[in-house]
C-alpha cells in the first residue's frame, strides 16, 4: 500500500450559468496521506466546498460540471467511475459530514434506522445486525443510552447530538477518507470542543484520513496536520500547520491570520484586508488577490502566478516568492 | 462614568400554548431576573450559548418585547412605563443592528430610502438636506454616495451590514444594541466591520450592548463582559479581569473551549459533558449544576445569588462564596 490516499490533480469544476461560466474550482492540486488530517481553508465562495463535493462526485449537473483534472483515490481515477461504482464508494470508503446536521438527516426515519441503512447496503448485514452495529456506533460517539436514542427521530435531538449521529453514520463502514464540511460551524463553542475532540479520537481509533473544510483558522490550528488555503477557486498556499502559522507566505494567508481577534492579546485595532472578494465571473487578469494585496507589484496585476514549491512540502502561488522564500 | 441604562430584575417568560383554546401548558424562561448597568460610552458584551437569552435581553431593553417583570431605566426614565408618545421619543436614542443583513433590509427599497426613512419619520431634516445627511452617513460607514441609488441585493454581506449600521446611526442614537453583527460575515470582512464599529463609537460617543457567541470577538470589542447561562447572568466583570481571573465554572469552561489560532498553544480543555438543559424546565438550584465539574450538594438545592466579590466583579456561584468566607 502506498502512503498517498488521495491525489487531486488540476481539478476544474465550472458552473455554466446564464450570466457566464463560473470557475468555482479552477486548477486545484493537492494530495492526502493515509491517516492524515488536511484542512482546506477559505472564505465563502473560495471553492472549498465545491472541491469536496467534486471528490464525492456530487456536483449538481446542470449547471455544474467537472471539466478537467483527475481525482486519484488509491490510484484509481474517481472521475472515470460509473455512477454505480461511485455509489459503492460513497458512504463506504469515502464519507462526508455536512455543516447542517438539521437538514442532512431524514426527518421521517429513526436515527438508528438511518445509520443501519448504509450498513445494510454496503456490508450486506441483515436488519437486526445492522441495528445492533448502529447502536454500537452511537455508543462510540458518546451518545448516552444509545439503545433508547437509536429509536429517536432527528427532531428529538439537539444540534450536537445530531452531529454525533452524522459522525456515527459517516464512520460506520470504517471509511478510509472522511470529508467534513464545516462540521462545527453551526454549533456552540462548548459543543464544538466536544465534537472536534470526538473526531480526533475516532480518527486515531479507526485510522481514517480527514479532509476538514473550514473558514476558521482556530479550528485548523486545533486539528490539522497540513493545510491548503484557497482563494477564488485556486490554491494560494499549502503548508504543514506549524509552518503555516509561524511563517505564512502568501499575503492573503498573512492577512487572514492577522485579522482574527486574539483572545490573549489586547490590540486596539484589528488588521483589515481591504476590499472584497471579486466576483468569480469577473476575475482580474493577474493574481486574483492583487486588488486587495498590500504588497502587490505591477506584475501581479497583469500576470497570474502559479503554485510553486518553495521548500519541501510548502507551495505558494505568489510572485513575491518566485525566487524561493524571501 | 455615569450609568446610561439601569436594568433591574428583568424577566421574560414566553408561554407555550396548546390546543384550540390556547391553554398555557408551560413557560420558556428565556430571561430570568437580570440586574446590571450599562455605562455611558462603554461597550458591554453579552456572551452565552444559543438559547441563553442574550438576544431576548437586547430586545427587552429596547422594548421590542414586553417583559414579564422587571425594570429598565434609560437615563432615569422607566422604559416600560413610557406612553406611546414618550416611547417614540425614546426610540430615537436606542437603535439596533441585527445579525442577518440579508433579512433586515427591505429588498424593495433603495439603500438611500432605507437610511432616509428614520430621518423623515422623525423630521430631522427636509428637502435636499435629507439627501446630504444620507450621503454623510454612507461615507461614515465607508460606502460611496452612488450606493444610495442601489438596492440591497446588489451588495455583499459586509456592505449590507454597513447599510444596517448607517440606518442605526441616522437618528444620532445614544445606545446601539448590536445583536451578533459579525456572526454571518467572513473573517476578512468581520475585522472591517469590527474596526468600523469601534471608530464610530469614538466619533459619535456611542454606547454599545454587544451580543455575540464568539468569545474572541466579544473580548476584542468590550470593556465589560456579562456571561449568561439559561436566562441568568452568571458572571460580570471587566474584559481583562474576566479572561485572566474567571470565577464561575461555566466561564472557565467557556473560555477553555474557545479554539485558539495557534497550533502550539497549550490546551487544557475543560470539556463540558452533555447539552444545555431546556429553558422550559431548568434544573433546580444552580442552573449549571447538571454540567458543572465541581458541583456540590448545595448547588442542587439552593440557587446562588448574583453577588459582588470584588470591585466590578460579580458572580453567582456557591463555591466562590465559600472560598471568600475562608
Amino acid at each position: 500500500m502506498t502512503q498517498t490516499l488521495l491525489q487531486v490533480k488540476d481539478l476544474k469544476t465550472h458552473f455554466f450559468l446564464e450570466d457566464g461560466v463560473v470557475p468555482a474550482v479552477d486548477g486545484v492540486s493537492f494530495h492526502l496521506n493515509r491517516g492524515e488530517t488536511l484542512a482546506v481553508v477559505g472564505e465563502s465562495g473560495s471553492g472549498k466546498s465545491i472541491t469536496a463535493t467534486s471528490i464525492m462526485r456530487l456536483i449538481p449537473n446542470p449547471p455544474g460540471r467537472i471539466v478537467g483534472g483527475e481525482i486519484l483515490f488509491n490510484g484509481e481515477d474517481l472521475l472515470k467511475k460509473t455512477e454505480k461504482e461511485m455509489r459503492a464508494i460513497r458512504g463506504n470508503r469515502i464519507s462526508m459530514i455536512f455543516q447542517e446536521p438539521m437538514t442532512s438527516l431524514n426527518p421521517v426515519f429513526r436515527v438508528g434506522h438511518q445509520i443501519a441503512e448504509s450498513l445494510m447496503v454496503h456490508q450486506g448485514l441483515n436488519k437486526q445486525e445492522a441495528l445492533e452495529k448502529s447502536i454500537e456506533m452511537l455508543r462510540l460517539t458518546g451518545i448516552p443510552s444509545p439503545e433508547k436514542r437509536a429509536h429517536d427521530f432527528p427532531h428529538q435531538m439537539s444540534g450536537g447530538m445530531r452531529q454525533r449521529v452524522m459522525i456515527a453514520m459517516a464512520l460506520c463502514c470504517r471509511p478510509e477518507l472522511l470529508i467534513a464540511d464545516e462540521p462545527t460551524t453551526a454549533l456552540d463553542v462548548t459543543i464544538q470542543a466536544q465534537i472536534l475532540d470526538l473526531m480526533l479520537e475516532l480518527k486515531e481509533q479507526l485510522g481514517t484520513a480527514i479532509i476538514m473544510i473550514t473558514h476558521d483558522l482556530a479550528v485548523v490550528a486545533e486539528v490539522a496536520d497540513r493545510a491548503v488555503v484557497m482563494y477564488c477557486g485556486k490554491l494560494v498556499e499549502e503548508a504543514p500547520v506549524l509552518e503555516l502559522f509561524d511563517n505564512p507566505l502568501h499575503p492573503y494567508t498573512r492577512g487572514l491570520l492577522k485579522s482574527i481577534p486574539h483572545i490573549n492579546d489586547n490590540q486596539e485595532r484589528l488588521y483589515m484586508i481591504e476590499g472584497m472578494v471579486p466576483a468569480l465571473t469577473n476575475l482580474p487578469p493577474g493574481c486574483s488577490f492583487a486588488p486587495r494585496c498590500p504588497e502587490a507589484r505591477p506584475r501581479c496585476h497583469v500576470e497570474r502566478p502559479s503554485l510553486k514549491e518553495v521548500s519541501p512540502g510548502r507551495r505558494v502561488s505568489c510572485w513575491l516568492h518566485e525566487g524561493g522564500v524571501r | 462614568m455615569s450609568v446610561l441604562v439601569h436594568v433591574t430584575n428583568l424577566t421574560k417568560y414566553f408561554s407555550i400554548r396548546k390546543g384550540i383554546f390556547g391553554k398555557e401548558v408551560g413557560q420558556v424562561k428565556a430571561v430570568d431576573g437580570l440586574t446590571f448597568d450599562i455605562r455611558k460610552g462603554e461597550t458591554l458584551g453579552l456572551v452565552g450559548e444559543s438559547g441563553c437569552g442574550k438576544s431576548t435581553t437586547g430586545r427587552l431593553i429596547l422594548r421590542l418585547l414586553e417583559p414579564t417583570a422587571g425594570r429598565v431605566e434609560f437615563e432615569g426614565k422607566d422604559v416600560f412605563k413610557a406612553t406611546p408618545g414618550e416611547m417614540r421619543a425614546l426610540r430615537k436614542d436606542m437603535q439596533i443592528i441585527f445579525q442577518d443583513p440579508y433579512a433586515s433590509l427591505n429588498p424593495r427599497m433603495s439603500v438611500g430610502d432605507i437610511i432616509a426613512e428614520p430621518i423623515k419619520l422623525y423630521k430631522l431634516a427636509s428637502g435636499p438636506e435629507i439627501q446630504k445627511r444620507v450621503e454623510h452617513l454612507l461615507s461614515c460607514v465607508g460606502l460611496a454616495s452612488y450606493h444610495a441609488r442601489r438596492y440591497p441585493h446588489e451588495f455583499s454581506g459586509g456592505q449590507r451590514q454597513r447599510v444596517g449600521i448607517a440606518r442605526a446611526l441616522a437618528l444620532n442614537p445614544k445606545l446601539i444594541v448590536c445583536d451578533e453583527p459579525v456572526s454571518a460575515l467572513d473573517v476578512s470582512i468581520q475585522s472591517q466591520v469590527l474596526n468600523l464599529l469601534k471608530d464610530l463609537q469614538q466619533e459619535f460617543g456611542l454606547t454599545y450592548l454587544f451580543i455575540a457567541h464568539g468569545l474572541n470577538v466579544v473580548k476584542h470589542v468590550s470593556d465589560r463582559i456579562g456571561v449568561m447561562y439559561l436566562g441568568k447572568m452568571v458572571e460580570l466583570a471587566g474584559d481583562d479581569e474576566l479572561y485572566n481571573n474567571p470565577l464561575h465554572p461555566y466561564t472557565k469552561a467557556l473560555l477553555s473551549a474557545v479554539p485558539i489560532p495557534d497550533p502550539r498553544a497549550k490546551k487544557q480543555r475543560i470539556i463540558l459533558t452533555g447539552d444545555v438543559p431546556s429553558p422550559v424546565n431548568p434544573p433546580r438550584g444552580c442552573r449549571f449544576h447538571t454540567r458543572c465539574f465541581c458541583s456540590q450538594d448545595i448547588c442542587k438545592h439552593h440557587e446562588p445569588v448574583f453577588k459582588r466579590v470584588k470591585p466590578g466583579h460579580w458572580v453567582a456561584c456557591h463555591l466562590v462564596e465559600e472560598e471568600n468566607k475562608k
